[in-house]
């Protein structure tokens, strides 16, 4: 088990390395300059050639990616092209506004998705059923910047229920600590519910096909003539084993939430990582990009692990390292 | 003897693409107290499905139990609300199926699936539950069953699982065992095993037993009383003694030439030409017409009703009809 852990994590090193060293390459060969930037008038070509030089931009590309790469190693991240700030301070802000609406979501689309394909399995063919199969045909198809437009033009333009932007209301000074709670949930609902909610909807499709699989196992008749009540039949016996495939398909899924939480939080306002990179990407920003990507990186890696363990600990027969049947 | 089960008339139907089709039709038997019975059938006669019938474990859709009743001491156990049948099952009737792997939940261990049956019938904590579950599991003669109790389905032999099969099934003191071929997917050499030790726990518990088997041979040294089942009817119901001195219907001679036999030695077994019509296309008149060698012409045009060929040994064939 150790040894699995270890040789697990030294690919993932791998990966990360690899991924990396992609997205440098791209970003310097494709066309974009960050020193467009100061194409200005009032600013003399010679400042920006002085510029150039003392962020070793003028160096051959492989070198840059050497010099680079021997001050990430040390957790250096460098600093910021366009902010002229560490990278490390940008991400100390971005990264916590980024796991809010991440984890946010997933809880929504966790419980949302989870719930409604057992309900659908266990009335399959009811109208409840029909709706959901509806309902998420429309919302998996949609894509989620126009969700996000539509439901900002319903709950924020015209109801003007719910905020359409940033994490909370611009003065917060006089909110009690209650209050202020309450102003930033209100803030997360939508960007939320778009990301969590649009992804639950393939999950509850999943998680509906599994678990009339799982009904119709001989183990479920077993538990019924017990004479066990359906819903234990249904919430321990059928659930467990329905979920075990189920957890793989969240791990895999979490690049997605990731990727969706870019545009979401571009749509929204919403100061993480999201926005944080679209920008850096417009403005050739290299070392802010290379940090997202590896925290985005790491985030991935630790999501499957995590996804892995669930996995070993759902289903006893990985567990003991050998499967049944 | 006093009657402890009494089906009468049982009819289950199955929905299928073609219209329903009848897999169980007119089915009527007793179980005494304390009786044990064999029903025996070639494979997809019917024998699960009267079973799962009486648990009303039939899963609708498809199926469906269209007629009949089931009386356990005098209660109709089709008339019962979704409740009180719970309450039955797994404590007044419980049932053993023929595949213990695909019939144990794969990610409980085998001493929790045993325990929840106890404390769901008889109210016990998780630490008395759990003490006679673990007991059960000594009954069925699991070696070491304190230990064993938290293996997990795949770590355990075919065999132990069927003990464990059994030990959940009579963990409630059941007044009717079903066990449906209990034995059949196991191996050889513990076939026996399990059989004498169902036989064993038969006496000890005082209950009463339905053993579904396709094997005629099996159930010759286990029951009292033998029901042989063909395309959905019981075409012949008599006891062991009497059925194997004086088979009544064709079919089950037919079953019984294909016993292999030690003191006979045979170059083949004769095995009935032909196999179990779909119950979507039964013949007209008797249900076996088309296989059977002593058909009449009366065979082919109505079905024969079962006939009391004296001391209560029933058969359905026109050939056992009284002579007037
Ligand atoms: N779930 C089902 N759907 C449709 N037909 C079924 C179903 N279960 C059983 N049957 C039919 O009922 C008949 C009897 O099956 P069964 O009782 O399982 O036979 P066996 O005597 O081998 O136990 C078969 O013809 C089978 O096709
Ligand atoms: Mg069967």
């Amino acid at each position: 088990m150790v040894g699995y852990f270890i040789r697990r994590f030294l690919q993932s090193l791998l990966l990360i390395w690899i991924v990396l060293t992609i997205t440098f390459f791209l970003m310097h060969l494709a066309p974009g300059d960050p020193m467009a930037r100061y194409d200005h008038p009032d600013i003399s070509p010679e400042t920006v050639r002085m510029m150039r030089e003392q962020l070793g931009l003028d160096r051959p590309v492989l070198e840059q990616y050497f010099r680079w790469a021997g001050s990430f190693v040390t957790g250096d991240f460098g600093t910021s092209l366009r902010y002229n700030r560490p990278v490390g301070e940008l991400l100390k802000v971005a990264i916590p506004n980024t796991l809010r609406l991440t984890v946010a979501s997933l809880f929504l689309y966790m419980v949302i998705g989870i719930m409604l394909g057992m309900v659908s399995a266990a009335r399959r063919y009811s109208v409840f059923d029909r709706m959901t199969t509806v309902i998420s045909l429309f919302l998996y198809s949609v894509p989620s910047f126009w969700l996000a437009l539509m439901l900002i033009l319903f709950f924020s333009l015209k109801l003007g229920v719910l905020p359409s932007s940033h994490i909370q209301s611009l003065d917060v000074s006089g909110l009690s600590g209650l209050q202020l709670f309450a102003d930033r949930i209100s803030h997360l609902i939508l960007p939320a519910f778009v990301l969590g909610v649009a992804s639950a909807a393939g999950l509850a499709r999943y998680m509906r096909g599994s678990m009339i699989d799982v009904l119709k196992e001989d183990y479920i008749r077993t538990a019924r003539a017990k004479g066990l009540p359906e819903g234990r039949v249904l919430m321990k016996h059928a659930f467990r084993n329905a979920a075990i495939p189920i957890v793989t398909i969240m791990g895999l899924s979490l690049p997605f939430l990731l990727g969706g939480a870019v545009i979401v939080e571009k749509i929204f306002s919403w100061p993480g990582m999201g926005g944080l990179m679209v920008d850096a990407i417009y403005t050739r920003d290299y070392p802010v990009v290379l940090a997202i990507n590896f925290v985005v990186a790491v985030m991935v890696i630790l999501g499957n692990l995590l996804a892995d363990t669930g996995y070993a600990l759902l289903d006893p027969r990985i567990r003991s390292g050998r499967r049944g049947r | 003897m006093e009657n402890l089960l009494e089906v009468k008339g049982l009819r289950t139907e199955f929905m299928t693409e073609e219209g329903p089709a009848c897999a169980v039709d007119n089915v009527s038997f007793v179980i005494g107290k304390g009786e044990t019975v064999g029903l025996v059938g070639e494979s997809g006669c019917g024998k699960s499905v009267t079973a799962l019938s009486i648990m009303r474990l039939i899963s609708d859709p498809p199926g469906r139990i269209t007629a009949g009743s089931v009386l356990l001491d005098g209660r109709d156990l089709l008339a019962l609300s979704p409740k009180e049948m719970r309450g039955v099952r797994g404590n007044d009737i419980s049932i053993v199926f023929q595949e213990p792997l695909s019939s144990l939940n794969p990610v409980f261990t085998c001493g929790e699936q045993i325990r929840e049956a106890i404390s769901l019938h008889q109210g016990l904590g998780r630490k008395d539950s759990r003490a006679k579950a673990v007991e059960m599991l000594r009954l069925v003669r699991i070696p070491d069953p304190e230990k064993r109790y938290s293996d997990y389905p795949h770590q355990m032999s075919g065999g132990m699982r069927q003990r464990v099969m059994i030990a959940m099934a009579l963990s409630c003191q059941p007044r009717l065992l079903i066990a449906d071929e209990p034995s059949t997917a196991l191996d050889v050499s513990v076939q026996a095993q399990i059989m004498e030790l169902l036989l064993d726990l038969r006496e000890e518990m005082e209950m009463s037993v339905l053993l579904i088997t396709h094997d005629l041979s099996v159930v010759a040294q286990m029951v009292e009383r033998v029901m042989v089942m063909y395309a959905g009817v019981i075409v012949e119901d008599a006891s062991v003694s009497d059925l194997f001195s004086r088979p009544e219907h064709p079919y089950t001679e037919g079953l019984m030439a294909s016993i292999p036999r030690l003191d006979v030695d045979v170059e083949r077994l004769d095995v009935i030409p032909g196999r179990v019509p779909d119950p979507l296309r039964m013949p007209a008149g008797c249900r076996f017409s088309d296989r059977c060698p002593k058909r009449i012409d009366r065979c082919l045009l109505e079905e024969p009703p079962m006939f009391d060929t004296g001391g209560g040994h029933l058969a359905r064939c026109w050939l056992s009809a009284p002579t007037p």
